[in-house]
């Protein structure tokens, strides 16, 4: 019995762990195959090297890709997160009329699937006859990014207790100073999270960017999908650390700050 | 000088309404508290005159000024709320600070105004701490300082010492009213607990479904209910119906029940009339005795104890008399009479009030 639910308990552990193999091995394999120094992005790997860093940081295309990516992570992250942090405030703390079907409306983009929504999005402007531009693009990321904000602002706001911000009304701030006295302080971490959502959100975001992009400008990621029709490059490989190392290690470091300074206002 | 009134102030919430029209006026220095079973629409007024609700029709003056249209940020007025809601993020010291900020007031003037409050509230030391690390009572006693450093006008407190558990509740009562005495703020309270208003006000505005029932100071509201509600709300009280035969300068004559004729002072008969009336009865004025006992000057009946609610220094009493029960609340001078004897209830007509059938 005892015996039996313990190789059970073996054989789920062990299935659980080939998973997670099968899912991170590829990703160990680009970030190993980044420092090949051979010439072909596959193994074997023929000595340690820089060499594709290098290249990659001497590469026009990718290096104006990389600044597209960022002004327009960036972009989307400050529009979001300001959008974001006013449609909390006004969903959480004011009772406006209707408030569940707008919450509902912000939050869609989530639930619709990309590509329809990408799609929806060109045939509307398209009809209004619009052409894609930059800000197009930045209008896509900020309605796809949105909701993300809302959902991680809108639990925290809740939790800050409503005399908190009275109790500064009636000591004499006025609500503008209330704001970013109290209620901001208290929920910075949220909206630094959200802020950093929307940026590795748009940073990785490839199906809504092939839709709304104008033609010549390229993110990293329509940049890698460009590069990967014509060959592997061990260049790609090499983006590719860069990117995951600035998606996964950027919420990392924001996690980091967040609990520092939860810890300091003591939650 | 009138330091708050309210006229004819009313409150709705869409087709609800949680105060009815109501006038009220407080004096400049006064422990004012709204006593009233909760829902009774005490927080509402409250917040009404703080100015975080706006009143649906009515005004309100504060230092003689309208203020309906002062938002609550320039009001003055010091609010201490149930859950203290200090400010989680900032030291107890600069939580103190906040209210100096916003009225210029230099940062050395701060700083010893904020150590003298603390000292007010007995927390000298705690300056450098977070609320979080502070007990539920020194939270409070905080929240108070940060509420009375800015030197209020009002200071409003909303059920303030519910939350603390009941030695702390009854310290900080005595020093709370210790307070209030020092610095002379007028001072609006809240509270359902009837022993906290009486205790702390100076006067006490008795509520019940969003009507004012009573104002008065906690000796009147006591001794001389205006209606059953706060008869019974303030203490128990047995309501006999009777009627009134005669209303004398210096007493009303009421007829009633198993006890006969009972002449009620003056005092505490007002708006009695001929015709039907109630008498009351405080439970505490209701004396068992012996059924043997010498009752001169006293109005007595004979009743049976039925239920023994032994209270320590106290005992209360459930007795029947004719075809009703009594309530009784009797001091213990050496055994309480055990359930089942036969007693005399007995009161002296003047510890009466008649109020209007
Ligand atoms: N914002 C509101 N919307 C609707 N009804 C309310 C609101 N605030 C209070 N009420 C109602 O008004 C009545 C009085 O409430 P309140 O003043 O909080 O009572 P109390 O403080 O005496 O317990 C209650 O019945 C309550 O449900
Ligand atoms: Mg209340």
């Amino acid at each position: 019995m005892r015996s039996a639910s313990g190789l059970g308990w073996h054989l789920i552990r062990g299935w659980a762990l080939l998973v997670y193999v099968f899912m991170f091995l590829p990703v160990a394999v680009v970030v190993l195959l980044s420092f090949n120094a051979s010439q072909f992005g596959s193994f074997p790997m023929t000595g340690l090297s820089f060499r594709w860093f290098v290249e990659l940081a001497e590469n026009e295309a990718i290096l104006r890709a990389f600044e597209t990516s960022i002004v327009l992570g960036l972009l989307t992250s400050i529009i979001s997160t300001t959008l974001g942090v006013l449609a909390s405030l006004a969903l959480v703390r004011y009772r406006v009329p209707g408030a569940n079907a707008i919450s509902t409306l912000l939050i869609a983009p989530i639930l619709v699937p990309e590509v329809v929504l990408a799609v929806a999005l060109l045939l509307f402007l398209n009809f209004l006859g619009i052409h894609k531009s930059f800000a197009l693009l930045l209008f896509g990321h900020v309605i796809f990014t949105l909701p993300f904000v809302i959902l991680v602002v809108q639990a925290r706001l809740v939790g800050i207790k409503r005399e908190v911000e009275e109790a500064a009304l009636s000591l004499g701030a006025n609500p503008v100073q209330t704001f970013f006295q109290i209620t901001l302080p208290l929920m910075l971490p949220a909206v630094l999270a959200g802020a950093l959502f929307a940026f590795t959100i748009s940073f990785d975001d490839i199906t809504g960017t092939l839709f709304w992009k104008p033609g010549g400008v390229e993110t990293i990621p329509t940049q890698i999908f460009a590069m990967l029709r014509n060959s592997i490059s061990p260049e790609i490989n090499a983006l590719g650390t860069v990117m995951i190392v600035m998606t996964v290690g950027l919420p990392l470091l924001g996690v980091a700050v967040a609990r520092r300074l939860a810890q300091r206002s003591g939650g | 000088m009138s330091s708050v009134v309210l006229k004819n102030i009313v409150k709705r919430f869409g087709s609800y309404t949680a105060v009815h029209p109501s006038d009220l006026e407080i004096q400049e220095g006064d422990f004012v508290t709204l006593l009233g079973p909760s829902g009774c629409g005490k927080t509402t007024t409250l917040r009404m005159i703080a100015g975080l609700l706006d009143p649906s029709e009515g005004e309100i003056l504060i230092g003689g000024k309208r203020v309906n249209d002062v938002p609550i940020h320039k009001r003055n007025l010091g609010i201490v709320f149930q859950n203290y809601a200090l400010f989680p993020h900032k030291t107890v010291a600069d939580n103190v600070a906040f209210g100096l900020k916003y009225r210029n007031v230099s940062k050395d003037e701060i700083a010893r105004r904020v150590e003298e409050a603390l000292n007010l509230v007995q927390l000298p030391h705690v300056g450098g701490r977070y609320p979080k690390e502070l007990s539920g009572g020194q939270q409070q006693r905080i929240a108070l300082a940060r509420a009375i450093v800015i030197e209020p006008d009002v200071l409003l407190l909303d059920e303030p010492l519910s939350a603390l558990d009941a030695n702390l509740r009854e310290d900080m009562r005595v020093e709370l009213k210790r307070i209030q005495h020092q610095i002379g703020v007028t001072t609006v309270f809240v509270t359902h607990d009837q022993s906290e208003a009486l205790a702390m006000s100076d006067r006490i505005v008795v509520m019940s479904g969003g009507r004012i029932e009573q104002v008065g100071t906690p000796e009147e509201v006591y001794n001389r209910p205006r209606s059953e509600f706060v008869a019974n709300f303030l203490g128990a009280s047995n309501i006999l119906d009777g009627v009134c035969r005669e209303r004398g300068a210096e007493t009303a004559t009421l007829e009633v029940p198993l006890f006969g004729t009972v002449p009620v002072p003056q005092d505490k008969a007002a708006g009695i009339s001929d015709g039907p009336a109630k008498l009351v009865l405080r439970a505490e004025k209701l004396t068992l005795m012996d059924a043997r006992a010498d009752i001169t000057g006293m109005i007595a009946a004979d009743a049976t104890v039925e239920t023994v609610d032994y209270q320590g220094q106290t005992v209360r009493y459930f007795v029947r008399a004719g075809d009703r029960s009594f309530q009784a609340i009797n001091m213990i001078n050496e055994r309480p009479f055990p359930e089942g004897s036969a007693v005399k209830i007995a009161f002296r007509s003047q510890d009466c009030a008649a109020l209007p059938g």
